[in-house]
């Protein structure tokens, strides 16, 4: 395609080129459907009076019988030494129980409003060619989690929230965003000139969170085809947390096909960019391989 | 390479440390330092920033603020449901900017008072109890205080009859009276004196909002910073003698005072031909001089 043959360099060029432009995005378009989806679904409320989902990801209210509430705040909370109400204890658990089938970090990538300005900042490093890159250490994530619980502890508040970018943007395009959009903005930035996937990452402890949530998740991306892989590394440029691609791929470490990583998003960009059809969405026991 | 946990201990190596073993617990440590950085940095701010703006009121039933802040997600449910109630926008939910907790609710009596409807639509949908769904008396509610600080300014206090604060009051009588008292400017008229009652103020505001003022002349203000507390040991008097049923010492020991026999007791006043002739040898009043020549 065109813009395969304008930019080469750029990863899934080849994809595009023997799949077609739409399903080398197949899994991206449909977690950007995602995305927009489910805010779309806080926002018809406010914005035209349909009301479907009331309040943001921290708690909210479905067709006003299914509440949900996020267990990091949860978390947050008891940190803080506040036992909540029982709604609030049941719409953390149906939320827990989810991502501990699906993998904790689809929340990541499938909802979080952040992952479209880190993804952002990230295809627009790719494109200007942006070299710099002095990411935090890998762990620095689950230093920030402890951090903000033990803020939570010391301070008896949830400290962590008023700062939190994930609440604040989604709660800012539902709510108002106020100078909340600064915080957003930084970590554009951040992501874009100083570390590549910095803040998703390196240093969300929200992600952080949710991975704690991913070591049991029925939902994963395998690669039964990996013996059909050229090495052109498109997948590892795109993936957000490459590290966790290796082990299924090149059999380091494990046999299965599956990439078992908890840090891994589940968001099917690696499925898109290859040319080989090397990967494929699947469970946690397909051990079906090529090889 | 595989994400490393916070709480892996590095490996026992007796031989001399590798540079991969060395960068890993530099990274370690610098972020074991980050996460302690963190912690401190979001404490410290959350600790400068938990302060609400005098002005800004919670809604009703809301924890005591401390509590309040470990307990509201920021969900905004309370905020949705007060606004569908009334069809303004009372309650709001805090923005960064704001001298709020950021993403916590909020209202601001001036802009939009309480309308303190029966059903409380705001505390329903609280899913953490952040908005204690024990209170189902609106009455009840204690969101502030209304003070009435500006004496200068209230009309009723130059000696007009304004009265809004009283007329809009939903507790008026109970929450807010008129106490008469005379007006000595004039001193012919009567000044009637809005006077809050902290026992029924809701602090929902509508005084607030009324006053005609430019700046109004009473505000509710949270109720920390508008009441004071009388120390745990105090007693008052009149009130202990009422919960005895009469004086808790007894009958006071009446001792005779020499020249008022006779007399009521405590009765001091000195009557005609109580006191003794003055003297012929005191001197005259002077007003005039430093030394008014009396001599004891």
């Amino acid at each position: 395609m065109s813009a395969a043959a304008k930019t080469p360099a750029l990863p899934g060029g080849d994809a595009i080129a023997r799949k077609g432009w739409l399903v080398a995005h197949k899994w991206l378009l449909l977690r950007r459907c995602s995305q927009l989806g489910i805010l779309a679904l806080f926002l018809i409320g406010p914005w035209f009076g349909v009301w479907i989902v009331k309040g943001n990801l921290a708690s909210s209210l479905t067709l006003d019988m299914l509440p949900l509430t996020d267990p990091y705040i949860f978390v947050q909370m008891l940190a803080a030494g506040f036992l909540p109400a029982t709604t609030a204890v049941i719409g953390a658990l149906i939320v827990l129980v989810f991502y501990l089938l699906v993998g904790g970090r689809v929340f990541c990538s499938w909802v979080c409003p952040v992952n479209m300005i880190t993804d952002a900042a990230a295809w627009l490093r790719r494109r200007l060619n942006i070299k710099a890159n002095h990411p935090p250490p890998a762990a620095t994530r689950y230093w920030f989690l402890a951090g903000t619980l033990v803020a939570a502890f010391v301070t008896g508040a949830l400290a962590w929230e008023w700062l939190n970018p994930v609440a604040i943007a989604h709660r800012g395009l539902i709510f108002g965003m106020g100078a909340g959009v600064w915080f957003l903005v930084i970590v554009f930035i951040y992501d874009l000139l100083f570390a590549q996937r910095g803040w998703c990452g390196h240093l969300c402890p929200m992600g952080a969170f949710y991975s704690l949530l991913g070591k049991t998740a029925l939902l994963r991306v395998a690669a039964p085809l990996r013996a059909e892989c050229n090495d052109c590394m498109d997948c590892f440029a795109v993936c957000p947390e490459p590290q966790v691609i290796r082990p299924a791929l090149k059999k380091v470490g494990q046999e299965s096909p599956v990439i078992l990583g908890s840090l891994c998003t589940t968001c099917g960009r690696c499925i898109d960019v290859c040319g080989q059809k090397v990967f494929r969405l699947s469970h946690r026991f397909d051990q079906r391989s090529s090889s | 390479m595989t994400a490393v946990k916070p709480s892996t201990p590095a490996p026992e190596t007796p031989k001399q440390p590798s540079p991969a073993r060395r960068k890993f617990l530099a990274g370690m440590a610098g972020a074991a330092g980050g996460g302690c950085l963190m912690a401190l940095g979001v404490g410290l701010y959350a600790k400068q920033n938990r302060a609400l703006a005098a002005q800004a009121l919670r809604p009703p039933g809301a924890l005591p603020e401390d509590e309040f802040l470990a307990a509201c997600t920021r969900c905004g449910l309370c905020v949705r449901d007060c606004v569908a109630a009334v069809n303004r926008p009372v309650l709001k939910l805090a923005v960064p900017g704001d001298p709020v907790p950021t993403g916590t609710p909020y209202f601001i009596a001036r802009e939009n008072p309480c309308e303190m409807c029966e059903d409380i639509p705001c505390i329903a949908p609280c899913p953490t109890g952040a908005l204690d769904p024990k209170l189902t008396d609106i009455a009840e509610a204690r969101m502030g205080l209304a003070v009435l600080i500006d004496h200068e300014t209230c009309l009723n206090f130059l000696g007009l009859r304004c009265d809004v604060c009283y007329r809009v009051c939903p507790v008026i009588d109970k929450a807010i009276t008129l106490d008469m008292q005379h007006n000595t400017r004039s001193d012919r008229h009567a000044m009637l004196l809005p006077t809050v009652h902290s026992e029924f103020c809701t602090g929902c505001g509508k005084c607030e909002e009324a006053c005609v003022l430019e700046e109004a002349a009473i505000k509710v203000l949270p109720r920390p910073l508008a009441q004071g507390k009388l120390g745990q040991h105090y007693r008052k008097g009149w009130e202990e003698r009422e919960k005895h049923g009469g004086s808790l010492i007894g009958d006071q020991l009446e001792l005779p005072v020499r020249g008022l026999e006779g007399k009521r007791y405590g009765d001091t006043r000195v009557n005609e031909g109580d006191a003794p002739p003055p003297a012929d040898d005191v001197p005259a009043f002077k007003p005039n001089g430093i030394d008014s020549e009396w001599k004891p």
